[in-house]
């Protein structure tokens, strides 16, 4: 059995690098790639799980591949297999099949219809990493390959002002569930002072055991599995990014916001349920949370007057029964569930635009005026408020508006003082002294080692933030991001026997591609006159190549499994101590901003309205 | 100078005036425009709302390349509107002067001010809630808990609603209380946002041209309010006052006491620039466009003329196998091409498919009215269906319980597999469902109809029932002297409405029959056969001249032009000799759809034309209902002419599927009574599909809809991109982009002073071809010239002689090509 199981891991890493090789002109090969990845998937699956049904339905894990070792510390690719991923392999095998030859046809002629299976078949991959992970690392290297993709998918018309910006939005909700993973993750590396693999917490004995003794720890790092599921499945208070991202063509949302992405969530929470199973309060708080999704997003649901916003809405009440299901045990019940609702809302999403025809032969045949929904018999005062409240989507959006967005441009003004010159003048002197006293740590006293890398992770987030709401200068906010890591790296630095060699790995990533980024830039600045970050320049236009060149770098510096950056932040993280919640709360924030900024500065360079007016461009609305 | 009722009445005017979904008409997009003559008006457009309104210099560049427009017609063209000596000079500016072609129009200029000078996007915040309102006001039945709302007006509905509630539409109470404040309007709203009077109108147009498509939504509804089947009372003046409610919420809300009237900061030269007007001095890139555009459209117009002047007309009194009456509509071009070269001894004849019947039908079991004649036609009559049971097929995918989370819950775990199965069946073989658009819902085949009027007073929502003796003999006789069909009628006579089907497409209704209103005729053709058949009608017709042999039946019929299938009415009615005939001419017809449908399958990527044609029709018919096909057919792409005169002017001649053709016999009209009702119809339904087609074209993004695969159905009355976009009316890029943008040709075939005297008597009809929105060329039928009307009088043309192939088998041509095919002579 465990011989197989990379298959599922190469059949699509195959299928979209090839997709990425052929030209864009020939529609009928990437389609071809496409059907075959996807059909062979499907097959192999279909024998896969039969074999495995004839051996018993146990679960299987392999550990793959070792990627990092230290002492204390390995990062190792780990595999693993049971009734969960069967579940999810064969719907998001089977449906992926089916949107696949869907869109063959449906995509045709459309511009971006290699972008588009490529886009599918990168997103297919992740999705295949997630449901085989063996541990978080690995699962957080499909985590990171769905947000990309998504993001990707919703502004596939990427030449409009809204798909672009709900991208963004969508992305930053996901930045938030990144974050929680990875501050899960590095919670767990001090409660097992290993790599933790999902098998070893089927052992009953050994999680009870570790939880005896940290109950807090354990409570926390559900509470960020939480977080991150939620966010990932829509459920509140994040709920208002599912309908929003159905901007791509009708399949890619039918199965990525219908089905398949939203569910993921729920999958965090079965793969992580023996972890918490016997944390009371961890299932009070998911059942609580459950609850209230249901109730909430049925009522918008039920005032959605677009076909697509109420199958969105519905479909996340369902996940959030479905986490109740979880929650309380009924693991069987849930699979199935998962399983209904994605193929239903998928088939939904599919024929949503038949419901003109439909519904409105049904009225003229059938309408009746007096008919009127259940919320007709509520006090007047009750109903009217309910309605409003839900037509604005109890406030979610703007919830997170307030809530996030608004502290960090509030705080992001405070930094005004900021500029190229007393960055140059002040940090930078500033920062080699720091690198010369790490060398030298025995010149400073003892007491300045509990303060030091608070005070320098500080400065890294000063820098991220004011690269966030930097508006003129570009390259300023580029180099303000590739400071920011240096600032974290000398932190951590100051924290623990952080080695050259691992400020090596992590390092060594934000200078190649910041580096590169930085000279894309200018490369740009030299072609076109791009104004500033408060506008959109939509250059993808007539610079694809570079455009694609630049995101990459955007990848990279963001900590993409492409870049060592990607482990160095894990590393990094298992250098902060347990208790040291104010350091872990500013590093990760500034991984957050960090990865807004950037995505930022690629999206109002290459995408959007396109700044030079002579062919046909969409009003700002539609 | 603020005159609120003009303002409103000009803004009107300039939205765009599609229809909710269900009512689909193809109309010129520019119609606002349309007292100007064309070129002036696209000028006008793309300065003041920034429309794009040429193809671009590179796409006519590429097309002057590729051979579709002509170096000598460019010479000529060059040459008539300059002189001959400015030729070369002008071709060196079309071919290589670098203009920039970006538009920077009047329009947003005061809006923007906003966001220069406050950093306020002011249409972020306001533009989401605000459709979001109106949708759920104005929706037709998607969502389960609709909008509370009595029958008042949208205003007051929204005062209603804010009256009694814990919750709020508007962030801040300042905004809550100029919604209930005594004697607050327009005006006062605008006094304090915008300031200064003179710029209320610029505000009020950027305004709502921001989100032009809802506004015209509402503009349309508040004009036309039985265009919803759930009746709603709105008005743009009631969103023009509630937006600006919202928009002072937000400035409230976010700027707080730190702003003053957005007028005010105004610089001279943007004000200049709001109160400029179009200029009729043209630039080089207008006259570059303009030089591009004619000589593409006379290119092609040439080639068509030449092709016409070799054809002679003959007098051909032999009997007839049968004859047919088909709509005029582009799309039956090539059918009758087949149908007549199946059978040489037919004739087919072209007239708009409402076949001259006017009335509203009532189906059976059937809540409302549907209007089935040329929309600007208000019927007095009504045709019931009866005699039939009908049960509506049901489909639990759209059913609302889905979206409860009691019942959801148990869906999902049950129909949820079913779905699964449903997908995998509509993917590997598709086929026609519940929610399919199908010509053949409009009527069932077996029901009957109630045609004739049988008691003057019987009379339902102030509607006559069926017909009377008179008005059908009127109708008959009118339909039959148009088209010159007087004598010699074969012993059936079809008449064949069209329709159309398709899967997954909420622009369903632009697919149907332009001149029954976007709806199937297959009633109008039962209809006419019917009259046609009655006895007493035959009698009075005789005395009015038309004998129509006793044994001579008109027989009804709907043909599909997605599906290329023809279905019969009435077929026990044809006496025993008809009934053979009937038979052996459905065997014809079967023919001849085949292969329409392989001349329709050049075009489709997925279906190999060099197949039987009796294969491509099957899989013809596979891709009609799929759900994965936004292309199930091409409609009226590619439209460029319409031909009035008699068939023999352009039986030979292979069109490609680009004419309307409509029958006429100038003999039988000397005096052009007939030709005037021909035209009142032909210009606005022909040029109303050729100008939407056109503009949908140049500009798919600002006139037209777009891609259609991102839509997002609201309210069931129009699309959207995402949730939170503005309407989208005019064509999804999937139907306009192999439609060659050019104006419509008419040719007619008369006396050039008949024809100036007829189009005269009509100022609405006459306009269309004074300013040039369609080009009219008269056919001297004594003569065989050519007049072409221009300012005002019609001027000898005489086309360039380009040569003409003729071709045996067009087969051959329509397996090799899959652009569009000059004009070939037919043997």
């Amino acid at each position: 059995m465990n011989y197989f199981m990379q298959l599922f891991i190469l059949i699509p890493l195959l299928g979209f690098v090839l997709s990425l090789l052929i030209k864009e002109k020939r529609e009928q090969f990437l389609s071809y790639t496409a059907t075959a990845t996807v059909g062979i998937q499907l097959f192999t699956a279909i024998v896969y799980i039969a074999l495995w049904a004839f051996h018993g339905f146990g679960s299987y894990n392999i550990k793959d591949l070792s990627i990092y070792q230290n002492e204390e510390y390995q990062f190792f690719i780990d595999f693993y297999f049971d009734k969960t991923t069967a579940v999810y392999l064969l719907v998001g095998a089977f449906l992926s099949f089916m949107v696949v030859i869907y869109s063959r046809y449906y995509l045709h002629r459309e511009p971006g219809y290699k972008r588009f299976f490529n886009t599918i078949l990168f997103f297919f991959l992740g999705y295949n990493l997630t449901i085989f992970a063996g541990n978080f690392e690995t699962l957080f290297i499909g985590w990171e390959i769905l947000g990309i993709s998504s993001f990707l998918l919703i502004a596939f018309y990427r030449e409009r002002f809204l798909p672009v910006k709900n991208a963004m939005k969508v992305f930053s909700i996901y930045r938030i569930g990144d974050i929680g993973l990875l501050l899960a993750m590095w919670m767990s590396h001090h409660l097992w002072h290993e790599n933790i693999t999902f098998q070893k917490l089927h052992d009953a004995h050994l999680v009870h055991e570790h939880l005896m003794e940290h109950s807090l720890i354990g409570v926390f790092i559900s509470l960020m599995i939480l977080v991150s599921a939620s966010a990932k499945s829509a459920q509140l208070p994040f709920s208002f990014w599912l309908p929003r991202a159905m901007e791509g063509p009708t399949p890619s949302s039918a199965i990525f916001y219908g089905s398949l992405s939203v569910h993921v969530g729920a999958f965090l929470l079965m793969r992580t349920h023996p972890f918490w199973e016997n944390q009371l309060l961890v299932k009070i708080i998911i059942v609580f949370f459950g609850l209230m999704t249901m109730v909430v997003t049925t009522a918008i649901a039920r005032v959605q007057s677009s076909v697509k916003s109420q199958i969105a809405y519905s479909s996340i009440s369902q996940i959030g029964i479905i986490f109740i299901e979880i929650a309380l045990g009924f693991e069987n019940l849930a699979l199935v569930h998962i399983a209904g609702n994605a193929f239903l809302r998928t088939y939904q999403l599919l024929v949503s635009p038949s419901i003109v025809s439909y519904l409105i032969r049904e009225q003229f045949y059938n309408y009746s005026p007096h008919l009127k929904s259940i919320e007709y018999k509520f006090p007047q005062k009750i109903q009217h408020g309910l309605y409003i409240l839900s037509i604005k989507e109890w406030n979610l959006d703007s919830f997170m508006y307030e809530a996030l967005w608004n502290p960090i441009k509030k705080f992001a003004r405070s930094v005004r003082f900021l500029n190229a010159k007393n960055i140059l003048w002040f940090f930078i002197p500033t920062y080699i002294l720091s690198a010369y006293l790490l060398y030298h740590k025995d010149l400073l006293p003892k007491q300045a080692f509990a303060y030091l890398p608070i005070f320098y992770a500080f400065i890294g987030l000063l820098m991220v933030l004011k690269s966030f709401s930097e508006r003129r200068d570009i390259l300023f906010t580029w180099i303000l991001i590739i400071m920011s890591h240096f600032w974290i790296a000398i932190a951590i630095g100051f924290n623990a026997n952080f080695d050259l060699k691992e400020v090596y790995i992590y390092l060594s990533g934000i200078l190649f591609f910041g580096g590169l980024g930085f000279w894309v830039l200018k490369l740009m600045q030299r072609k076109e006159e791009i104004k500033d970050l408060t506008i959109f320049h939509g250059h993808v236009y007539e610079h694809p190549r570079v455009a694609q060149l630049f995101f990459l770098c955007c990848l990279g510096l963001t900590g993409f499994p492409i870049s060592p950056t990607f482990v160095g932040e894990d590393l990094l993280f298992s250098h902060i101590e347990a208790h040291q919640v104010l350091l872990v709360f500013i590093v990760s924030f500034t991984f957050i901003i960090d990865g807004l900024s950037i995505i930022r500065i690629y999206a109002r360079i290459f995408m959007g309205t396109h700044v030079k007016k002579y062919h046909e461009i969409a009003f700002k609305s539609s | 100078m603020y005159n609120e009722h003009d303002i409103i009445h000009h803004l009107k005017h300039f939205l765009p005036a599609q229809a909710p979904l269900k009512d689909f008409i193809h109309h010129n997009t520019l119609h606002a425009f349309q007292d100007k003559s064309f070129h002036f008006a696209l000028k006008d457009a793309k300065e003041s709302l920034g429309y794009k309104t040429y193809l671009s210099l590179n796409e006519y560049r590429k097309r002057f390349r590729q051979g579709q427009i002509s170096e000598q017609i460019i010479d000529k063209i060059i040459a008539k509107k300059y002189s001959d000596k400015n030729i070369s000079y002008w071709k060196s500016k079309m071919f290589s002067s670098a203009v920039n072609e970006g538009v920077d129009p009047r329009l947003g200029i005061i809006r923007t001010k906003w966001t220069t000078e406050y950093n306020l996007e002011i249409d972020d915040f306001v533009h989401p809630l605000l459709f979001r309102i109106l949708c759920s006001y104005l929706d037709q039945g998607i969502s389960i808990w609709d909008f509370p709302t009595e029958k008042r007006s949208f205003i007051e509905n929204i005062k209603h609603l804010e009256s009694n509630t814990f919750a709020s539409f508007f962030k801040t109470k300042e905004a809550k209380n100029k919604l209930f404040e005594e004697g607050n309007s327009i005006e006062k709203m605008l006094q304090i946002i915008v300031g200064d009077e003179a710029y209320f109108e610029p505000y009020l147009i950027d305004q709502q041209f921001a989100h032009q498509g809802w506004s015209g939504m509402v503009s349309a509804i508040e004009d036309n309010p039985s265009t919803l089947l759930v009746a709603k009372k709105i008005s743009l003046k009631d969103i023009i006052f509630f937006e600006l409610l919202l928009e002072y919420d937000t400035i409230i809300d976010r700027l707080g006491k730190d702003w003053k009237p957005i007028a005010l900061s105004l610089e001279d030269s943007e004000k200049e620039a709001i109160n400029s007007k179009t200029s009729y001095e043209l630039s080089e890139l207008d006259e570059i466009l303009i030089l591009f555009q004619e000589s593409f459209e006379w290119s092609y117009y040439d080639t068509v003329l030449n092709a016409l002047s070799y054809q002679f007309i003959k007098e051909n009194n032999d009997e007839k196998s049968f004859q047919a009456l088909f709509c005029i509509d582009d799309r039956e071009c090539s059918i009758r091409r087949w149908i007549e070269n199946t059978d040489s001894s037919c004739e087919t004849y072209g007239t708009p498919g409402f076949f001259g019947v006017e009335f509203y039908f009532k189906p059976q079991g059937g809540k409302f009215l549907t209007k089935v004649c040329p929309a600007p036609i208000t019927p007095k009559h009504v045709i019931q269906e009866i005699g039939v049971r009908k049960k509506q097929e049901k489909d639990i995918h759209f059913s609302k319980h889905s979206h409860s989370f009691i019942f959801g819950w148990f869906i999902t775990q049950s129909i949820g597999f079913w779905s699964a199965f449903k997908l995998f069946i509509n993917i590997f073989k598709p086929q026609m469902n519940p929610a399919t658009a199908s010509s053949l819902k409009h009527m069932d085949k077996l029901s009957k109809l109630t045609i004739e009027n049988k008691n003057e007073s019987k009379i339902e929502n102030g509607l006559q029932i069926g017909f009377t003796i008179d008005e059908m003999t009127l109708r008959t006789e009118n339909v039959l002297r148009s088209i010159g069909l007087t004598s010699n009628f074969a012993p059936i006579v079809y008449v064949i409405g069209h329709g159309a089907s398709s899967n997954n497409n909420p622009h369903y209704a632009a697919y149907d029959c332009g001149a029954c209103s976007g709806r199937a005729g297959s009633v109008n053709a039962r209809a006419l056969s019917f009259m046609a058949n009655h006895p007493k009608v035959r009698q009075r017709l005789a005395e009015k001249g038309i004998k129509i042999s006793e044994n001579t039946q008109f027989l009804g019929a709907i043909r599909d032009t997605t599906r290329d299938e023809i279905v019969f009415f009435d077929e026990n009615l044809l006496s025993i000799e008809n009934k053979i005939r009937h038979v052996e001419n459905c065997k014809k017809f079967k023919t001849a759809l085949d292969l329409n449908a392989k001349e329709r399958s050049r075009r489709f990527e997925s279906i190999k034309t060099q197949k039987n044609a009796a294969k491509i029709h099957e899989k013809i018919m596979i891709r009609s209902v799929s759900l994965f096909e936004p292309r199930p057919e091409l409609n009226h792409a590619t439209n460029a002419l319409c031909i009035v005169g008699r068939r023999d002017l352009s039986k030979k001649v292979f069109l490609d599927r680009r004419a309307f053709l409509n029958s006429y016999d100038y003999i039988q009209d000397p005096e052009g009574k007939y030709l005037l009702g021909i035209l009142n119809a032909a210009a606005p339904v022909c040029g109303g599909i050729n100008l939407e087609y056109y503009f949908s074209r140049v500009d798919n993004q600002k006139l037209g809809a777009g891609s259609k695969l991102p839509h997002n159905v609201m309210g069931l009355i129009g699309v959207a991109n995402g949730i939170d976009g503005d309407l989208r009316p005019g064509l999804p890029s999937q139907m306009i982009e192999v439609h060659d943008p050019v104006r419509l040709l008419m040719i007619v075939e008369h006396f050039p002073e008949i024809v100036l005297k007829t189009i005269q008597s009509n100022p609405a009809t006459y306009e269309w071809f004074e300013n040039e929105w369609i080009h009219l060329i008269v056919f001297h039928p004594e003569e065989k010239q050519f007049y072409r009307f221009e300012k005002g009088e019609f001027i000898s043309y005489q086309p360039l002689p380009f040569e003409i192939k003729s071709i045996e088998n067009v087969e051959s041509i329509i397996e090799s090509q899959t652009e569009n095919i000059p004009v070939f002579q037919l043997n």
